[in-house]
């Protein structure tokens, strides 16, 4: 028999450059799977127009960045431009890791919605993302 | 432009969309399917297999690789398991493609099963139509760590390669059954590894048995080996799938295989179709009596369906 089709919320997860620190990203992408959604790797090293073209070959809803070894003021600018010139400028763009307070004005400038500072209860962030979620499927009902 | 013409046109973001859609089953994926179909049975969809941990997505980024330097453009759809329970996922197939990220004659697509249960994701067939029509000319189909009859990637590919590795205990396991008779191509991976001959003679003595049964001019599935972690094989491998695919144009096979597919599609969904009808009419006591367990399941199947011939036509 089969299940009602379902929309799981598609995120993708990924660190930019050399950052090589693992562990946030990963208890991260347990709380989600935890929570239904899918969630994509891209590996490590990546570059912003990689995950950028990754993004979009998934047609994920939500990027999320871990960053944890500074740079984030260059290359996370970057991949929101490089995101809305490829047509996946309606994804939610998301961070989190060591990010300094007063770099915050400058990436949400850029399009990041919401920086997860460390400290961070990945409760928070799945709340987070389903309350948007909720509000993007009201906002997309379609008419029939 | 719409959608259909940005895909057909090879548009990275409208076949992305046009996946999610199927996979949702969103209504607007079944139109798009339907104004694509006609450009879709081109490509050579080339299924990957194998146990857990034999190194699929490793011999797939090799493949991807191999078939680029063929100037050929590659599709590939990479499946996960979904939690039963929750229904999320952790796709991380794509980490091992990752070279593979910024060239545009490459599409990776992570998929979770979504309660699948052969291996593949309930949108695989659709997927790989949407690849298909957007001009890419071989789509590689990635299944879960099967056990041993997971094996839908089958029926869905013109050629299926089964993935092995030396070492996993009790005299190649995970490869028995369903998958030794199904295969068109076997590849032992990691044969660097220690008990590589013993999986080697194995094999060829379960492929010469399969020969047995076959008339000589049918496909005799070719023993590869690979080390997939240094690219090793990766030639005869691409060698093997292309002269299957030779195999199968010259013997009618790759129209046959196209449309076994399509018919394979539409009956599973009229029965999804038809049992939903049903459903719809059976007596709500009916459900309770088998729940309750007051009556058989055979019984109830029974008096369901002379309920319906019995009923006046809708």
């Amino acid at each position: 028999m089969a299940p009602p089709a379902a929309r799981p919320l598609r995120v993708l997860l990924a660190k930019l450059g050399m950052d090589t620190h693992t562990v946030g990203i990963t208890v991260v992408a347990h709380a989600l799977r935890e929570a239904g959604m899918e969630v994509i790797f891209t590996g490590l090293k990546q570059s912003a127009e990689a995950v950028a073209s990754a993004a979009i070959q998934e047609d994920v809803d939500v990027v999320g960045i871990s960053s944890l070894s500074a740079g984030h003021t260059r290359s996370l600018p970057r991949l929101a431009r490089l995101l809305r010139e490829q047509g996946g400028g309606d994804k939610l763009l998301v961070a989190g890791g060591v990010i300094p307070q007063e770099d915050l004005p400058l990436l949400e400038q850029a399009g990041f919605a919401r920086v997860f500072t460390m400290g961070t209860d990945t409760r928070d962030i799945v709340a987070y993302l389903q309350q948007w979620w909720r509000e993007r499927l009201a906002a997309e009902a379609p008419p029939s | 432009m719409d959608l259909a013409a940005e895909l057909l046109a090879g548009k990275v973001a409208a076949g992305a969309r046009a996946i999610r859609w199927l996979e949702d089953g969103d209504r607007r994926g079944q139109e798009l399917l339907r104004q694509i179909f006609a450009a879709s049975g081109r490509a050579h969809i080339v299924g990957v297999t194998g146990p857990p941990g034999a190194g699929k997505s490793t011999l797939v980024d090799m493949l991807i690789t191999e078939l680029r330097a063929r100037e050929r453009r590659v599709g590939v759809l990479a499946i996960d398991p979904s939690s039963p329970f929750t229904g999320g996922a952790i796709l991380g197939d794509r980490v091992r493609m990752s070279r593979h990220a910024l060239d545009a004659g490459v599409f990776i697509r992570s998929m979770g099963t979504r309660g699948a249960a052969g291996g593949l994701a309930r949108a695989t067939y659709d997927a790989a139509t949407v690849l298909d029509a957007m001009g890419y000319q071989v789509v590689i189909v990635e299944t879960v760590g099967v056990g041993q009859d997971e094996i839908d990637v089958v029926a869905l590919a013109h050629t299926t390669i089964i993935v092995a590795v030396p070492g996993l205990g009790d005299e190649v396991q995970a490869v028995k059954a369903g998958l030794m008779e199904a295969g068109e191509l076997f590849v032992i991976n990691k044969a660097d590894r220690d008990g590589f001959e013993q999986t080697r003679r194995h094999l060829e003595l379960l492929l010469h048995l399969r020969a047995h049964r076959q008339d000589a001019a049918s496909w005799q599935p070719p023993l590869l080996t690979a080390v997939a972690s240094r690219g090793e094989g990766a030639a005869a491998i691409a060698d093997a799938v292309d002269a299957h695919r030779a195999y199968l144009e010259a013997s009618g096979g790759f129209a046959d295989q196209s449309g076994r597919r399509c018919e394979q599609q539409f009956l599973m969904l009229a029965r999804e179709a038809v049992l939903g009808r049903v459903l719809e009419q059976a007596p709500p006591q009916l459900l309770a009596a088998v729940r309750e367990r007051r009556i058989d399941p055979y019984s109830a199947a029974q008096h369901l369906l002379q309920g319906l011939a019995g009923a006046p036509a809708a």
